[in-house]
């Protein structure tokens, strides 16, 4: 059997880490945790890292482990469906606008523009606060500004793509439009959309933990990392566990996307090998 | 010059664009945003005064061409909790939130380009590769969970730095630090990269053959050419900073634009909210276009469509 090439084996590296040190224990978390994430006890407020609780517990009592667990599936669900409106939104309007151009193009285009205007985080914060908090409004005021990328980036491949040859020839063998997107263009521009979907999900799990440390995300009590940093920061000199955990996780989460993402960008690209 | 004039054409539908999007923020407020500014119990006469005072009460194409016509002229309207001009309150906050992101730049470019000169020149050996892991770990460490560990080893337990107070310069350096080091992390390895990519160029082997010095070769030819890449990212980069700055002056009671904005939020004194986010936002449409002429004035190149 061959083996797989190296940048290959390093993406089914990546892939099951964040599989099995992220995704199951989120998905598993329920049966996972050893205690409620919820439950209060103030009899064991801020108790060090023991054999009963090794991350220690928080300022309420809570386990912090448990907390942790249920927190990465606030992440996973954001992370998730954020990036599934987003790539879908994005690669529809980029698909689109590539390929009619004129002023569908225009209009798509300065639509992307105008929401860039708003630097990172700013449009998501304004958007929550108007919305209110809760997981759902971080979900829409991530995706109204997370399609953009993906909508420049597809578009960009569509114009590459559109004036090869092999479109020009099924057009001329009197391919329709929708079937010369969907069949001919689309598969072309997957690729660099999988990296970038990658790159996403990574700042959507980032995003919604700053929301959260900022009190715009998931509801006061709910166990998100940001959320449980926020709560750190008070308690930081006697019970620095508790914002250490929250933040190891965070890192290593957007770390393991984000070399991912690289990863996937050197398997499905064989020019960027070379460089 | 068309290149110029044709780029500062290009900015007015975009600012027109924002501005749009700031007005409807206000209709987005699910309910009425009288009743949730005000509360519930407030007085009737209250309610009809402030939905006066905001123009609610209006036809919205009418409200919406006088906030154009109140924000050209420099109006933000007034800030409910404040009783005062929005746009007082956020000239007062400017100066903080400057000096915060100069901090967070010079942070940035004082751990890159040493760091990324370093990597390049010792292409494939440990320095480079300690420079490689610094751009990942960097770029993924939220800056609201590096802010309290500095705090903690800075300002708690060695009690080398203070926290929480504006003023002296050392009051600047872990509030900068937490800004910046995603920004060095980044132009760090962009740094690495464009400088690998000129080092390989014909005249800078050209300038070793000539007989110049190893550093002389790096830092005159190599450095300054390497350099043009990294300015591009820097008008992005400004957007990044600029919301980070947010986080970071809620780390460290930063009396900035960031804490007036979120005092806004959490106050529900939308006036305030509409003029910080149109302030950051037209800030950054600038500095964009900034960026943009300047690059098109250094490199001629791009001003060809």
């Amino acid at each position: 059997m061959k083996l797989p090439s190296r940048p290959a084996r390093r993406v089914l590296l990546l892939a099951s880490l964040l599989g099995l040190g992220f995704c199951l224990p989120a998905l598993l978390a329920p049966w996972l945790a050893p205690y409620d994430p919820l439950a209060l006890d103030l009899t064991g407020s801020l108790a060090p890292p023991e054999l009963a609780h090794p991350l220690g517990r928080d300022e309420q009592g809570a386990d912090i482990l448990s907390r942790l667990l249920h927190g990465a599936r606030i992440s996973l669900a954001v992370g998730l469906i954020t990036v599934s409106i987003t790539a879908s939104v994005g690669i529809s309007v980029g698909l689109l606008a590539g390929y009619a151009g004129g002023g569908v193009e225009q209009v798509a285009m300065r639509l992307v523009d105008v929401l860039l205007a708003f630097p990172g985080l700013l449009l998501a914060i304004a958007l929550v606060a108007v919305l209110g908090p809760g997981l759902g409004n971080v979900i829409i005021a991530l995706s109204a500004l997370g399609w953009t990328g993906f909508a420049r980036l597809v578009r960009g491949q569509v114009l590459a793509v559109k004036a090869l040859d092999y479109v020009q020839a099924a057009h001329g063998l009197g391919a329709g439009h929708l079937r010369l997107m969907a069949v001919h263009i689309l598969p072309n521009v997957m690729a660099p959309a999988l990296v970038q979907a990658s790159f996403a999900i990574a700042a959507a799990i980032l995003s919604e933990a700053s929301l959260s440390f900022l009190g715009l995300g998931v509801p006061a009590g709910t166990p998100s990392w940001g959320a449980m940093l926020a709560e750190g920061r008070y308690v930081l000199s006697e019970a620095p566990y508790v914002s250490i955990f929250p933040g190891l996780a965070i890192m290593g989460v957007v770390l393991g996307f984000n070399l991912l993402g690289d990863a996937l960008a050197d398997w499905l690209d064989p020019k960027r090998r070379l460089a | 010059m068309t290149f110029f004039l044709n780029r500062l054409a290009w900015t007015l539908p975009i600012l027109l664009g924002v501005l749009t999007i700031v007005f409807f923020l206000l209709h987005l407020i699910p309910g009425d945003p009288v009743d949730i500014m005000l509360g519930e119990q407030a007085l009737a006469a209250d309610r009809q005064q402030m939905r006066a005072a905001l123009g609610l009460d209006r036809p919205l194409a009418v409200q919406y061409l006088a906030f154009l016509g109140r924000t050209v002229r420099g109006d933000l309207g007034s800030s409910i909790h404040h009783r005062r001009p929005v746009a007082q309150l956020i000239a007062e906050r400017i100066p903080a939130t400057f000096e915060l992101m100069m901090g967070g730049m010079a942070v940035a470019f004082a751990v890159a380009l040493p760091l990324g000169l370093l990597a390049a020149l010792h292409h494939g050996r440990w320095l480079d590769q300690l420079a490689s892991l610094f751009a990942v770990l960097g770029v993924a460490t939220p800056n609201f969970w590096l802010g309290p560990l500095l705090i903690l080893a800075f300002a708690i337990r060695l009690d080398w730095l203070p926290v929480n107070e504006r003023g002296t310069l050392a009051h600047l350096v872990l509030p900068s630090i937490t800004l910046g080091t995603a920004m060095a992390a980044l132009l760090t390895r962009m740094t690495r990269t464009a400088l690998l990519e000129v080092l390989g160029e014909d005249y800078i082997r050209t300038a070793r053959a000539k007989g110049l010095g190893a550093w002389a070769v790096v830092i005159v030819h190599a450095l300054s050419n390497a350099l043009i890449p990294v300015v591009t990212v820097i008008g992005l980069q400004i957007g990044v900073l600029l919301s980070g700055a947010i986080i970071t002056e809620r780390i460290f009671d930063w009396p900035g634009l960031g804490t007036l904005l979120l005092d806004g939020i959490y106050g529900r004194d939308y006036p305030l909210v509409q003029g910080c986010i149109l302030v950051i936002a037209v800030t950054y449409v600038a500095v964009n276009l900034l960026t943009d002429l300047v690059y098109g004035w250094i490199d001629p190149r791009i001003r060809r469509p």
